[in-house]
């Protein structure tokens, strides 16, 4: 299934957001997700099931003025 | 007494705030907050992508700084709204810088979006310090809507050209009951105290500390030079006057009196 990361089209095998996460290799501290524009908390990440054209925002914090 | 300076019930004693972006590592951002002393950091939120450091920024700031993140990247009020959103959802807190910005060439803030995030996100609970153009009408709307400080600029962003627009801040220090946090454009120490003497709150330095060449030295100089021009305001600095007014006496000394 095709959804939407980060602004880029990505195919995925995996189906929830805390799958996406791990194999991404990303560390889960700090990290927010939003998903079609709602943002997820921690612990629900493994609840969402993605469908088909969904839109997933993966943010985390850099260094800014 | 201590001198310190009160926003949202917490209580800062350095008023230098030092922004994280642009250090060579996050370790030299480290030892730069830790140098200055530094009591409020700005961090930013971004995408994570491929080219990501691993390395997490938040490991990097100083347990005794509080984070205040910026809405860097917001072209108007909704997108501030929505990474304050998700910047409180990260576990930033809830104390944010709006910082609204379409303008690419001069990185000057829009201020009237700035304002409505504002007003939104005071409403929603955060302590929200917009960066804005010095203009004291739009000063007292953010006063108005809730703002708990605002930060009006000095110069463009990054321009390291000091402050230019400092009779407008003037104004804004004396008409606006809130701390004035002079934010952007301070290049060297010396504009940072010259903040300072005017009554400013605070200031927010980053780039002229990021990029010089010894970070960690120059954010102390920065540091102590906020203090310097601070302990200048509290002690009334003496009026300008056209003539001489001697500081030694002049009188009764190898010379008679005619």
């Amino acid at each position: 299934m095709r959804i939407n990361i980060n602004g880029k089209s990505e195919e995925i095998k995996k189906s929830t957001l805390v799958e996406i996460i791990a194999e991404k290799g990303l560390c889960q501290d700090n990290l927010v997700l939003e998903h079609n524009k709602r943002i997820i908390p921690k612990e629900e990440w493994r609840d969402i099931i993605l469908k088909e054209n969904d839109v997933v925002e993966i943010i985390s914090f850099v260094g800014g003025g | 007494m201590e001198d310190l300076l009160v926003i949202a019930g917490k209580e800062i004693g350095n008023r230098l705030f030092i922004g994280t972006g642009k250090f060579s590592s996050y370790s030299i951002m480290k030892q730069s907050l830790e140098a200055a002393k530094a009591e409020v950091a700005t961090v930013a939120l971004r995408r994570v992508d491929s080219d990501s450091k691993k390395e997490n920024i938040m490991d990097f700031v100083p347990e005794s700084c509080r984070v205040m993140i910026n809405t860097s990247g917001a072209r108007d009020a909704d997108e501030a709204i929505r990474i304050a959103r998700l910047a409180k959802a990260a576990g930033a807190g809830n104390w944010i810088k709006i910082e609204v910005i379409r303008d690419n060439k001069y990185l000057l803030p829009e201020n009237l979006e700035t304002l409505k995030a504002v007003e939104a996100l005071v409403r929603e609970g955060f302590v929200v310090f917009p960066y804005m153009s010095p203009d004291l009408s739009m000063g007292r709307r953010m006063v108005e809507a809730g703002a708990a400080a605002v930060m009006p600029l000095g110069s463009p962003i990054g321009s390291n050209r000091g402050v230019k627009t400092r009779e407008l801040i003037e104004i804004m220090i004396n008409e606006i009951n809130l701390p004035i946090i002079v934010d952007a454009g301070l290049g060297r120490p010396s504009e940072a105290c010259e903040c300072m003497e005017l009554g400013a709150a605070a200031v927010l330095v980053n780039t002229a500390i990021a990029v010089s060449n010894d970070p960690v030295k120059m954010a102390k100089a920065f540091s102590e030079s906020v203090y310097a021009g601070r302990l200048a305001y509290l002690s009334g600095i003496p009026a300008v006057e056209k003539t001489a007014s001697a500081s030694s006496p002049l009188t009764g000394f190898l010379r008679d009196k005619k």
